[in-house]
C-alpha cells in the first residue's frame, strides 16, 4: 500500500506541477497539430491510408519526445531529484510516478490528436488504438528512464533523442502493423511484450541511474 | 556515527577529497570548514549517501530515513506552495500527523502567512527557510547541512542559531560554514579542508 500511495503522490505532485506551469502540455499540443498539419500538405494527393499510418507514428514519437525532454526540468532546477532519492521510499516510485504523469500528458495530447488524424487522413479502428495505448505505456516507461539518465548531462536535448528513437524502433514496428495488418492482434502482442519487458527493466534499473554506486 | 578511512572522492581524473580520516560522535556537532572548492559539498554529499566513495570506508550509522539534509539547493519545487512541498515530502516520510508538524515547522520558520504561495514567489531567504523545514521535518537523527545560513536575513540566522542550539546534543549535526565562530560554542569536531 505505502508503494502505491508514494506513486499516487508523485503522480499527482507531477500533474499539479504541469497544471501550475503549463509547460510541457500546450507545447505537446501546439506540435502535434502543427506535425500533423504539415503532414497533411507534404502527403501526396491519392497516398495510400498506410503512408498516413507510418507518419502518425513520427508525430506520436516525437511529440513524446517533447513530452520527455520537459518530464524531469521541475526535479533539475533547485535538485529535488536529490531530495526525492533521500527519502525513504522505494526509488523506483519516482520513476513509476514520472511515466504515469508522462502518459497522462500524452494520452491528453492524443485526445485532440487522434480525432484531427481521422480527419485530415484516415479513422483508426479499435486495433489501431490499441496499438497507440500500448507503445505510448511503453515509449513513456522506457522514456522516462533515458529522460532521467540523460537530464544529468550537459546535452540532454541532444542526447534524449539518441538514447530513446532506437529503443522506439519496436514500438513503431507494432504501432504501424496493428493499424495496417490484416494480423493487427500480433503487433499488439509485439507491443505488450515489449512493454512487459522495458516497464521491468526500467523498473528495476532505474535506482542506479539516479544514485552513486560504491 | 560518522567514521571514515582513507576517504578519497575522484570526479573524472579530478580528486575532489584526499585520504580523509574523520570521526563523528552520536550527538556531536563538527564544523565542516574550507575555502571554496575545498570539498565540503562532496564530502556532506557522501555523509548523506548522495554520492559514494571512489576510495576508502565510509561508515554512516544512520537509515537513509533518517537523515535530514540541506544542499546549496533547497530541494523544492518551485511551482508548489510551501504546503504542498511539505506535504509530498512528509507523505514520502511516512511521517505520522504531518499536518500539524508542517504547520508548526512553518511557524517556527515564519512562513505560515505565506504557506499557499508558490515557492518560485519566494525571496531566496524565505526559500532557505522553508528548505531548512524540509530538511528537519522527519525530525532527523542525523542533520546535515551546507551552508545553512546562506540567503537568511538577521532574523533568520538568530532562529537558525536557535534551532541548532536546541538540536545539538540531541542529534547528530555536520554543518558546513564559512563562518565557524557563529557555532563555536555547539561545536565537538571541527574539519578543515585545503
Amino acid at each position: 500500500m505505502n508503494y502505491l500511495s508514494d506513486v499516487v503522490a508523485l503522480t499527482a505532485k507531477d500533474l499539479r506541477v504541469e497544471l501550475r506551469a503549463r509547460d510541457t502540455l500546450p507545447a505537446m499540443l501546439l506540435f502535434v497539430l502543427a506535425i500533423l498539419v504539415v503532414f497533411h500538405f507534404a502527403l501526396p494527393a491519392g497516398a495510400d491510408d498506410d503512408a498516413a499510418y507510418g507518419l502518425l507514428w513520427v508525430a506520436i514519437v516525437f511529440t513524446a519526445l517533447l513530452g520527455l525532454a520537459r518530464a524531469w526540468v521541475a526535479e533539475q532546477e533547485h535538485g529535488v531529484l536529490d531530495g526525492l532519492v533521500l527519502a525513504p521510499c522505494d526509488r523506483s516510485t519516482i520513476w513509476l510516478g514520472k511515466t504515469l504523469a508522462t502518459l497522462a500528458f500524452l494520452l491528453a495530447v492524443q485526445v485532440v490528436a487522434l480525432p484531427a488524424f481521422a480527419l485530415l487522413f484516415a479513422p483508426l479502428d479499435a486495433t489501431a488504438l490499441v496499438g497507440v495505448l500500448l507503445a505510448d505505456a511503453g515509449i513513456c516507461a522506457v522514456g522516462s528512464l533515458m529522460a532521467a539518465m540523460a537530464v544529468a548531462g550537459r546535452s540532454r536535448e541532444v542526447l534524449l533523442p539518441l538514447l530513446v528513437l532506437p529503443l522506439a524502433i519496436p514500438l513503431v514496428i507494432g504501432g504501424v502493423g496493428a493499424a495496417v495488418s490484416p494480423e493487427g492482434g500480433r503487433y499488439l502482442l509485439l507491443l505488450a511484450l515489449y512493454d512487459a519487458v522495458f516497464a521491468v527493466l526500467s523498473w528495476a534499473s532505474f535506482e542506479y541511474v539516479v544514485t552513486e554506486q560504491t | 556515527m560518522i567514521r571514515a578511512r582513507g576517504l578519497e572522492k575522484r570526479y573524472g581524473r579530478k580528486r575532489v577529497l584526499a585520504a580523509l580520516d574523520f570521526d563523528v560522535a552520536c550527538g556531536g556537532v563538527a564544523l565542516v570548514i574550507g575555502p571554496n572548492g575545498s570539498g565540503k559539498t562532496t564530502l556532506l554529499r557522501l555523509f548523506s549517501r548522495l554520492a559514494a566513495p571512489s576510495r576508502g570506508t565510509l561508515s554512516v550509522e544512520v537509515d537513509r530515513s533518517k537523515i535530514g539534509y540541506l544542499g546549496h539547493e533547497p530541494l523544492v519545487y518551485r511551482e508548489l506552495t510551501a504546503l504542498e512541498n511539505l506535504d509530498l515530502y512528509g507523505r514520502l516520510y511516512r511521517i505520522p500527523e504531518r499536518r500539524e508538524r508542517i504547520g508548526m515547522l512553518l511557524e517556527r520558520f515564519g512562513l505560515w502567512d505565506d504557506r499557499g504561495v508558490r515557492v518560485a514567489s519566494y525571496s531566496r531567504g524565505m526559500t532557505q527557510r522553508l528548505a531548512l523545514c524540509r530538511a528537519l521535518l522527519h525530525e532527523p537523527e542525523l542533520v546535515i547541512l551546507d551552508e545553512p545560513y546562506a540567503a537568511l536575513d538577521v532574523a533568520g540566522a538568530a532562529l537558525l542559531d536557535r534551532e541548532l542550539g536546541s538540536l545539538a546534543g540531541e542529534r547528530t549535526l555536520v554543518v558546513a560554514t564559512h563562518d565557524p565562530d557563529r557555532l563555536a560554542e555547539l561545536a565537538t569536531d571541527r574539519l578543515v579542508l585545503a
